[in-house]
């Protein structure tokens, strides 16, 4: 059942989809929200609203992705099994769906560590892959996980993440090929830097065919300084910054502009190898470069479908 | 076993201050073995509140073998029927099990429960069981994902693993590397391939406390009745 997403109208046309990252404001002001979906609005197909990423307490994603629909965006609203159970994750998904939501990434979420509340309990009541099993029995049995029937109709796009360069590196296409099953429509990576890591997992992807059963967005971070390059290096698990980039990033007479050049060198790379069906770019704050590497890389205008 | 270690010796004045007669009691069991609560801990405790309260109080020690069962806990009636409070070097479950077999004492807990585990080297105790329920260890190559994962996932690890280690921490290694490894030494990594379904919680702590009724063994003490 297509669940009529703008995303979902993209990719099946067999467009190079770009999608970016939105994150909510940490307080109450929605035109933050709306001053940064109108940089969005012309660049990319779809914008993901993170959900407290890092940990750090932000306005709720389904709040911010019912206001992106009504604005006349199509949001991917990022669900992290950190904060909710499955009764909490079941009811946002109705009030997402029923107010137009139409993509929904599902993610295990990061630690609570490492985010303004470390003090809190966690709840992993489902699994990221569980989640995906859950949100696709919603929609395709119309059912609760809890077997109950609900009313209304509930059209999704499932989303998972991929990391591809975080250890057991040959395990990385198993836990995908287990998103898949589980029922997962669309994927959007980790950020990619390293593209031997990258172009590896893809040959194992492309190996087990997955890539005919799942759309796969490679994640683009564009670096703003060599700091935040050696900041993700050293300090975010489960990202490999190459030590070439590092050196490129510390040599730039104007490293927001090398930051930049990177990304569409990466973007360009990414579409060249097969199976990478769009690119995700999570520019962390920085949304105005957003349409800058989409122009820069050939990737507007947006296609209208 | 289940380990714990010793409160804060300030924590511990705090909470034994206004009382004048103290029963230091010792568990022979877990607490002995991981160093919290056996002979030694009892006696070095009692000397430290010694010097820290001084006078006003009258320090008595003892240590069952196990503060989880009555008839341990019968041995000690005396003793405890001439303190006002029961410091106990157990787990949780001694301290609950003192207050229940003496619910007139004040019983107060000198040890902070910390889990269920083993001891990896001499001074190093690690988490293996959090009393899910439900074990599903015969699916994940004999290791917990439940217990030792940050965040239980049960298919696989997160995006967070770094060098074999948890994100949360260097020194956590992360379980489903360890599950990985173990698997692949046994020829087994199809097992991965499985999704482990949305799982049943009723049987651990969230279906409320628990309880094991054995009808086998209650008709067996009924007829001796």
């Amino acid at each position: 059942m297509p669940a009529g997403s703008n995303l979902e109208a993209v990719l099946s046309a067999g467009r190079f989809a770009v999608t970016a990252e939105l994150g909510p404001p940490k307080g109450t002001n929605l035109s933050v929200v709306e001053r940064k979906a109108e940089i969005l609005r012309h660049c990319c197909d779809a914008v993901n609203l993170t959900d407290n990423q890092t940990a750090i307490v932000r306005m709720s994603s389904l709040a911010c992705a019912i206001h992106l629909r009504r604005l006349g965006l199509d949001p991917v609203m990022q669900m992290t099994c950190r904060d909710r159970n499955r009764l909490a994750l079941q009811s946002d998904v109705l009030g997402a769906a029923g107010a137009g939501v139409r993509n929904f990434l599902c993610l295990s979420g990061d630690h609570q560590q490492f985010g303004n509340h470390p003090g809190a309990k966690n709840v992993f009541d489902l699994d990221s892959i569980q989640l995906i099993q859950v949100l696709a029995g919603m929609r395709d049995t119309r059912r609760f996980q809890g077997g109950d029937e609900f009313t209304g109709d509930i059209p999704m796009f499932i989303g998972a993440a991929a990391n591809p360069f975080a250890d057991p590196l040959p395990y990385r296409v198993v836990r995908l090929a287990k998103k898949v099953r589980a029922g997962a429509n669309f994927v959007q990576t980790q950020a990619v830097f390293d593209l031997e890591i990258f172009g590896r997992w893809m040959a194992q992807v492309r190996a087990r065919g997955l890539h005919e059963q799942v759309a796969i967005m490679a994640g683009i971070v564009p670096l703003k300084s060599v700091g935040t390059a050696r900041y993700m290096r050293d300090y975010v698990s489960g990202i490999v910054v190459p030590d070439a980039i590092i050196a490129r990033m510390e040599d730039a007479a104007d490293p927001k502009a090398e930051g930049m050049a990177i990304a569409v060198e990466l973007i360009d790379a990414a579409r060249e190898i097969p199976g990478v069906r769009g690119v995700h770019i999570m520019a962390v704050g920085w949304e105005e470069v957003v349409p800058i590497l989409a122009e820069r890389a050939g990737l507007l205008p947006r296609p209208l479908i | 076993m289940i380990v714990a270690q010793q409160k804060p010796l300030e924590d511990i004045r705090q909470m034994a201050r206004g009382f004048r007669r103290l029963l230091v009691l010792g568990c022979g069991t877990c607490t002995t073995i991981c160093f919290a609560g056996g002979e030694k801990e009892v006696g070095l405790l009692a000397t430290s509140l010694r010097s820290v309260l001084g006078q006003e109080i009258e320090i008595e020690e003892a240590v069952v073998q196990r503060q989880c069962e009555w008839e341990f806990l019968d041995q000690v009636g005396e003793a405890v029927g001439r303190a006002e409070a029961v410091l106990s070097l157990g787990c949780g479950v001694g301290v609950q099990g003192i207050g229940e077999r003496y619910p007139g004492v004040v019983v107060l807990p000198g040890l902070n429960t910390a889990f269920m585990g083993l001891t990896e080297a001499p001074g190093i105790w690690g988490e293996r069981c959090m009393a899910c329920g439900d074990c599903l260890l015969h699916r994940t190559g004999g290791i917990c994902p439940v217990a030792r994962c940050a965040k239980s996932l049960l298919n696989g690890p997160c995006g967070g693993v770094q060098d074999g280690h948890c994100e949360i921490s260097p020194e956590n290694p992360c379980a489903w590397v360890l599950i990985y490894d173990r698997l692949m030494q046994q020829g087994r990594l199809e097992q991965l391939e499985e999704i482990i379904p949305v799982r049943d919680w009723k049987a651990s702590h969230s279906g409320g406390p628990r309880r094991i009724v054995r009808p086998d063994l209650r008709e067996m003490v009924e007829e001796e009745v």
